[in-house]
Formats: structure tokens, sequence, C-alpha cells
């Protein structure tokens, strides 16, 4: 099975994203993803420094290199940027959103479709896979039995579908909103945010009254509490006939984390239980663990 | 403008009719639809019963098929399309690329509605369902401001849609799993946001509190106004404070908006509240007539009139409104 990087959600120091990529671009990875999939006003790299980023790292890594784009796209800005990223020529992309489904079909290249398009079922998916769709992520609370059965319905209606890759690793991304709730904790108007993100590199924990870690608030986006993990499940992932592992960036040594993915790969026992949440996989509410809650 | 008006039962189908109400949007009694509660939508014979009342009238019924097919549901799914387009709806509202295209290929009479739960925010999205399915109105998630609104429509090659008056969701429709990361239930996949199944209320030392599947949403003291733990509408604690870290119970209300939503050309309003009883649709549905009538008999007179949002404020959630991302100035 293929391994991949996936685009950093957070909002990083230029300094510090530079050096993750320089690490990165080592590691045995099949596939980095870049670019920001959540703010248009973080810019520690313009669209220009990350496409400079993305080429570089393609003579330096021997794995794919492709540019994410962002998931809500609001303001006419965004909407040319993003057709700017969608056209620029050479580097794959990730579409997290229809426009970029459609600069990229107007194009004629082929693409990623990412986890914030909703596609649930297998004639959604032809339709994408007529128009350029060749990987797709599921968006992340898709369970192991809907995947199942969007195969099973693929192959009774002879429909396409394209490789699937599957968010194994990293806070999930949830909801996506007009308001900067990080901002908004911080008491500051979103247009005047002072980049407060940056001050959480793995976004601020929102807890319930009884202390019990509930979301991870990043900018605009809400996040899992914790982390997921389905390094458990590779086996049953790839009998499925699962094609590639997502691992989502996080500021920690993600080098160790994409070390015990790549031993799993390499023929090691997959661990029998993981911290972090993988309720989504099992069909039950994302937010739990199953071996804990009893459920497996 | 046109407007859309929520029924989910027959007797808030006459409520709207009778309060003037364009059009009436309603559901299927099973998960194809985004209001799938226990005891709301309609069988097959109230809504032909509701049909022929709206077709007495010369009025529009929409069907909302706009939720995501499960891969195993596909049927459910065919069926919901091949019935409203059977009845002669005015329009189906969908969000799902497979069910849009299915409709657009089989049915191809049958207006097609991009549902708000398509998440299209943009000129570009709306291109894309515009070209491939051929869609011919867009409702536009609740996320954009009044001058964003502006520049979608201005680009738009279809007419747009907006929400009116309703609860409001803070995150872009389509694109939240809140619901179903706390309860396994979510809008897109079952047609339910924190639902009513997984809520338990008590009575504990602390204060009345909410739970949504055991997690606390929220606790109120005596005399504090208590609303339904809608998840995104808590009171949570982040960085050792304790406040509505999301967004307060509070329901959206343009009203004031009218001149300005008319004059970007939006085609229609909406308001919310399939889930609501018929008498809040009868007075919503009134209140937003009488404007709209008064808004287009003189339009350089017009003045909101105190008792409307009086009323709209006594329909809505935690008794607030609020204009939502509208009001906002910047992107």
């Amino acid at each position: 099975m293929k391994l991949s990087m996936g685009p950093i959600l957070f909002y990083w120091q230029r300094q510090e994203i530079m050096d993750f990529y320089a690490s990165m671009a080592s590691q045995p990875l099949d596939a980095i993803y870049l670019g920001e999939t959540v703010c248009s006003k973080r810019r520690a790299l313009s669209l220009d420094d990350w496409l400079g980023l993305a080429r570089d790292l393609r003579s330096e890594s021997d794995a794919e290199v492709v540019i994410s784009g962002m998931a809500l796209i609001e303001a006419a800005s965004e909407l040319s940027t993003l057709r700017r990223l969608c056209e620029n020529g050479d580097v794959r992309v990730e579409a997290n959103d229809m426009a970029a489904v459609q600069y990229l079909r107007q194009r004629g290249v082929e693409f990623t479709g990412g986890p914030s398009l909703n596609l649930y079922n297998a004639y959604a998916l032809d339709e994408m896979v007529r128009l350029g769709m060749t990987r797709w992520v599921p968006p992340v609370e898709v369970s192991e039995a809907l995947l199942r059965n969007l195969v099973g319905q693929a192959r009774k209606e002879g429909l396409q579908i394209p490789e699937i890759e599957i968010y194994a690793w990293g806070y999930l991304p949830l909801a996506y909103s007009a308001r900067c709730f990080t901002a908004r904790a911080d008491n500051r108007p979103k247009d005047d945010c002072g980049f407060i993100c940056q001050d959480y590199p793995e976004g601020l924990p929102l807890l319930s009254q009884e202390g019990q870690p509930l979301f991870t608030l990043n900018g605009i986006q809400t996040m899992s509490a914790g982390i997921t993990n389905l390094l458990a499940e590779y086996p049953r992932m790839n009998v499925m006939g699962v094609d590639m592992l997502r691992i989502s960036p996080a500021a920690r040594d993600m080098e160790a984390v994409v070390r015990s993915f790549d031993q799993v790969r390499q023929g090691a026992e997959p661990p029998l239980a993981i911290d972090g949440c993988n309720g989504y996989w099992y069909g039950e509410p994302g937010m739990l663990r199953v071996e804990e809650a009893g459920l497996c | 403008m046109q407007l859309v008006c929520p029924a989910g039962s027959l007797p808030a189908l006459k409520a709207a009719l009778r309060c003037g109400a364009d059009a009436v949007y309603t559901g299927f009694r099973d998960d194809t639809n985004a209001r799938h509660f226990a005891g709301l939508n309609f069988s097959d014979k109230q809504l032909e019963s509701g049909l022929g009342l709206i077709r007495a009238q010369g009025r529009q019924l929409y069907i909302a098929v706009n939720t995501y097919a499960l891969p195993d549901g596909w049927s459910r799914w065919k069926r919901a399309v091949d019935q409203a387009a059977d009845l002669g709806v005015d329009a189906l509202i969908a969000a799902d690329p497979g069910v849009l295209a299915y409709a657009s290929r089989n049915h191809p009479g049958l207006n097609l509605h991009l549902s708000v739960q398509g998440s299209a925010t943009n000129a570009g999205a709306l291109d894309f369902y515009h070209q491939q399915y051929g869609i011919r109105r867009a409702v536009l998630p609740r996320v954009l401001s009044l001058n964003q609104v502006r520049q979608v429509a201005a680009a738009s090659p279809v007419p747009i849609e907006v929400f009116a008056f309703g609860s409001l969701c803070i995150m872009a429709e389509g694109r939240c799993h809140l619901s179903s990361y706390v309860t396994g239930q979510s809008p897109n996949l079952c047609g339910v946001c924190s639902p009513a199944s997984a809520v338990r209320w008590s009575q504990e030392p602390e204060a009345l509190s909410s739970r949504l599947n055991e997690v606390l949403i929220d606790r109120y003291a005596d005399g504090e106004a208590a609303g339904y733990p809608t998840l995104c509408k808590g009171r949570f604690m982040v960085n050792g404070k304790r406040f509505h870290a999301l967004e307060e119970p509070t329901s959206l209300n343009t009203i004031d908006l009218i001149p300005q939503l008319t004059e970007i050309g939006v085609a229609a309003v909406k308001i919310e509240g399939r889930q609501r009883s018929p008498s809040y649709v009868e007075q919503v549905t009134g209140v937003w007539r009488q404007a709209l009538d008064r808004y287009a008999a003189k339009p350089s007179a017009f003045a909101v009139d105190a008792a409307w949002n009086t009323l709209l404020e006594k329909l809505s959630e935690g008794s607030q409104t609020t204009l939502g991302a509208y009001d906002r100035p910047w992107q």
C-alpha cells in the first residue's frame, strides 16, 4: 500500500513549513501534499511560494507532489487564486471544492478529490472519474462498511471508482465556518485576527464544562479533539483494496509516525490497539475509541 | 423575490399557503432528506393532497431529496427522485452529484435546485453544477457576507436563493461532521443534526444539564433560558474560559435586508424550519409576506415594522436573532 503526507492543516511559521518538507523529502512516502487548505488569510507562503516549494520537492524526493486547494471558497479573490492554482500547468492538484473540480475538468487534467468533497456513493464517484478524478480521499465520517458497500456498488453497477486514499492518522477536519473560532476565543474580530492561530501549532483545545476534550479549534476549521489512528486496521484495509493511507501533519515527530506506518506495510505486525479515536471507521461516533467504548 | 416556506406536515403546508408562501418545500418520509425526524414529512397520500391544494392556488411545490445517497440505499434515492418527477413537482432540491446526475439524465424535464447541502459558496462551484446537471437555481450556504452574496449572484449562471429566517448553521452546510463525531448521525448521511434520540436533560446537583450522547453541551442556572442542545450552540471551555465558543443560540433574521437582497437580484428567500410547528410556519410566513409586499408596493418607503421583529424574535432560538454572516463587512 502507498503512503502519503497530507497538507499541513495548521498555521505554522514559514521556516517550520520549510523544515518540515525538507525532512519529509527523504521519508518513505509515495505522495506529499502541500498548500493552504483552511484560511486564505494565512500568508506564510504565497501560492507562488507553495508552487516553488512543490517543484523543489519534486526534484528532491521520489514522492509524487500534489498541491491542495482550499475547502471553503467565499470571496472572489479566493476563487481567482484557486483558479490559478488549478491552472499551474505541471503540479497535480487536490480539489477540496467543486470549483476546483470545475477548473481541473476544464483543463482536462487528472486530479485527487480531497476529504471535503461530499462524495459518498459509487454513482457520485463515477461522475468524478469521468471528469478526471483518479484518486479519492473519502469524507472523514465514512466507515469501513460504507466503503465496502461503495466498492460493491461500483462492481455491481459497472461504475468506475478511483484509487482510494484513507485519512489514517491525524486530527480529523470536521467543519468549516465563515467565523474564525481561534480569533473568537481571543476576543478578536476575524478581520483583525493577528494570525492568532499561529500560536497553536496543533490547534486550540475545546473542552466540555466537565473537562472532556471535545474539539480542536483551527481558525475557521473545527477538528477532532484527538488524533485518529487507523494503523491497527491496516490488514483489513489492504484486503479491501485501499490504495493509499494519508498521514496528516501535526507538530510532533512525524518521522516516527511515518516509520510506524512504513514498518507495517513492510510486513511488521500492526498494533492490536491504538491511542486516539477510530469510531468513524467502525460506523460509531467519530470521537470514540471503540476498544475503550467496548464496541468491538 | 419569491417566498419559499417549509412544511413538515400537511397542516404546516396549509398554513404556509394560507399566509402567502409562493412555494412550499418538503420531503419524503425517509432519510433521503435533511429533516429526517420522527413524525415529520409526508406520506404519498398526504403529498398528493397537499399538491392538489398548491395547484388550486397557483403556488409551487419543491421536494428536497438533499441528503447524500448511501451506497446500499441507492434505490431509496432513485425512488424519491422518480416519485418527485411523477408527481410533477416544480423543483427537486438535491445535493449529491450522483442523485443530480440520475435526475438530469432520467427526468430531463425536472427542474433541479442545488440544495444548501451542496456547499456551493462560489461561482466556480455553481458553474460546475450548472454545466454538469443543468441546475436552474442554487441555495447558498449561510456563511457568505452580503457583499459575497452580491459577488456570487453577479457571477452565477443560475438564480440564487438565500436563507431569510430560521435556525442558523454557523458551519458551511454540507461541510459539518460535528454531529456524527459526537452522535454517529450526520446531516449529510442521516438527515439529522444533534438528533433528539441522543439528547438527555437532567437536573444535576450543579445545574440543569443538557447532554448529547452523554457529552455535556450546556448547564443552565435557575431562570436561565435553556435551548435545544445543538452541538455548535453549547457552552464550552477554551483557554480556561466558559462561553459559546462556536455560536450563541440564535436565529437568522434578514428582514432588514429585503431591499439589498432584492437589489442584488436574489430570486427567492427561504424560511428554515420543516421541523417546526404549523403555528411557526403560519406566523413567520405571514410576517415575511407582509414585508415583501410592503417593499414591492413602495421600495423607497420600506421600513421594518417593529412588531415583525418582536414576533420573529419570539419564534427564534434563545429569543435572539442575528444577521449572521450577511452582516460582515470583511472577507
